[in-house]
């Protein structure tokens, strides 16, 4: 325990250092608008990559409708500000529980969906909430809404995005999280258990749906605009791109493919019909290589921590034994 | 201790057990032995609940738990160790010892892990391998010492052999006594009836949904039907 506390405030100081020498370079002009606002895209796309890692990665429910719950988030935030003048950080938190609301809602098939039938209905959720918003007068139709005021600054962004990573690595080192590694190894042995495997998956849903929604918001006060194209499937294709390019199941993992694809995705900018070919190919040099991917299957290490402690335990467990 | 009185479960349109009664008292080991897709399995859901018999009454220390979820009948210390093993193959065996100590309170963890332990010297070997790693007669004790951790007063063993060594066999079976002598009732069910026998107190012959003989093991395993249709003399 308390190699785990010790490394996790090394973690947090880390992050702090990096926080502050990055504010230093934005504020003496060193570091470009451009590249702030790829930083701030590298923050929300690690956000989204590390709750979709929940509920795919840890939980092992596929989804393919994580930029549906970033755009009922990203609208919710954005009318709440431009129409309702409602303060910044309120509106983002108010964008992430009706995601997360959204997230209750689709998480209740998972009682009976699985596998490819799971990946299908959120599919279709995602597309259902881009098609209403297409439809929708009151959200701006196909034009989307404009002229959101980007309040989105480095140190928002920074913190939601500490926040977030820690509240989410936490739930996962917790029973709960155990609980849901246990319902991805197999349904069947954790409920034998007694774990409620429709809980959890409820629970997988909404927290992955929540920071969702708050890193939908966090973007449309980025990037002044959003339209309904903005969140279509292949937004939620890239997050899976991200999750599966870390390792799935690994927090380390998403947020190192999270800055890998955000990187790529703005150095392709000038070629984007590049961009999905490239991440094709990446894909299948990952399942050549590292064919341990795609549904939950890779290698899972808790037992990286704490190994000093563990030998001695060993030690002392060992001699006492028969 | 378990009172199972005239239920009956479907698969859909398929009649599993047909009007099916058993009983199992404090500290016996029973043993339902029968054909493949006689409902051996199907009972063990039943009774664990995660399947619902459409009538009939189970009875367990003398609370009906019909109507109860998994969860709450797993607290009330009825434990059921899946077929196959069903190992969480990514973690460790000791995070797979650990989630079956998930209801409990972490204060009796410490000396739960010590028992597992010492039932199962194996596992302490291999405590920090992954238990997908683990051969298949380690990962079976792994699954009935992961089912152990949970407390079990009475616990549903499901084929606990199936697709092991003969000599690994004998030891899980011994083993199975082992925890039946230090106070946990057993259900067992097994297609090694030979075996079976030998440990059980009472065995029931299921075929096709219903209970066809019932009785002392040792009766049944001289009985002549049993030796034709079972034991292979």
């Amino acid at each position: 325990m308390k190699n785990i506390n010790k490394k996790f405030w090394m973690g947090i100081i880390v992050a702090l250092a990096f926080y502050g020498v990055v504010k230093v370079l934005l504020t003496t002009g060193v570091l470009s608008d451009v590249n702030q606002s790829m930083l701030l895209l590298i923050g929300v796309n690690i956000m989204l990559a590390v709750s979709l890692n929940l509920i795919t990665g840890i939980t092992g429910q596929f989804s393919i409708g994580h930029a549906g719950f970033m755009s009922v988030g990203a609208y919710t935030s954005a009318i709440l500000t431009l129409d309702y003048n409602v303060p910044f950080v309120p509106a983002i938190i108010a964008g992430g529980l009706l995601a997360a609301v959204f997230g209750v809602l689709i998480g209740m098939p998972t009682l009976r969906l699985n596998g490819d039938y799971l990946a299908i209905a959120t599919l279709g959720f995602g597309e259902i909430i881009r098609i209403i918003m297409l439809n929708t007068e009151f959200v701006g139709g196909a034009s989307g809404l404009s002229g959101i005021p980007a309040k989105t600054t480095w140190t928002m962004l920074f913190f939601f995005t500490l926040i977030s990573v820690v509240l989410i690595n936490n739930f996962i080192r917790s029973t709960h999280g155990r609980a849901c590694i246990a319902i991805r190894e197999n349904e069947i042995a954790a409920e034998a258990m007694g774990i409620n495997t429709t809980r959890y998956k409820i629970i997988a849903f909404t927290i992955g749906a929540l920071f969702a929604g708050i890193a939908g918001g966090l973007s449309a006060h980025t990037f002044y605009v959003i339209t309904p194209g903005s969140f279509n499937f292949l937004k939620s294709f890239e997050i899976i791109v991200m999750v599966v390019l870390g390792g799935l199941g690994s927090t380390a993992g998403s947020i190192v493919g999270a800055v890998f694809v955000t990187l790529l995705y703005t150095y392709l900018r000038e070629f984007p019909e590049w961009r999905m070919i490239i991440y094709s190919i990446v894909l299948i040099l990952m399942m050549i290589f590292r064919p341990s991917g795609l549904l939950g299957t890779t290698k899972f290490s808790f037992g990286k921590f704490g190994k000093k402690e563990a030998k001695a335990n060993d030690a002392i467990e060992g001699s006492s034994a028969p | 201790m378990l009172t199972v009185q005239g239920i009956n479960v479907y698969y859909g349109a398929i009649h599993a057990l047909k009007d099916l009664s058993i009983n199992v008292k404090q500290g016996e080991i029973v043993t339902l032995i029968g054909a493949n897709g006689a409902g051996k399995s199907t009972l063990l859901k039943t009774l664990s609940g995660l399947l619902k018999p459409k009538t009939g009454s189970i009875e367990f220390l003398d609370k009906s738990i019909v109507n109860q979820s998994v969860q709450a009948i797993v607290k009330e210390g009825l434990i059921h160790c899946p077929e196959g093993r069903r190992v969480f193959a990514n973690m460790s065996v000791e995070e797979n010892l650990e989630l079956g100590a998930y209801l409990q309170d972490s204060s009796s963890l410490a000396a739960d892990f010590q028992r597992v332990y010492n039932t199962f010297p194996r596992l302490l070997e291999r405590k920090k391998q992954q238990a997908g790693t683990l051969s298949g007669g380690e990962q079976q004790m792994l699954a009935m010492g992961r089912a152990i951790m949970g407390h079990p007063k009475l616990l549903l063993l499901d084929e606990p052999s199936m697709g092991l060594a003969p000599l690994l066999v004998q030891d899980i079976f011994k083993i199975i006594k082992e925890v039946n002598d230090a106070g946990t009732t057993v259900l067992l069910v097994e297609q090694n009836a030979h075996q079976a026998l030998k440990i059980a107190d009472r065995a029931y012959v299921l075929e096709t949904g219903r209970v066809v003989l019932e009785g002392d093991a040792k009766e049944l395993a001289d009985s002549d039907e049993i030796k034709m249709a079972y034991l292979g003399h």
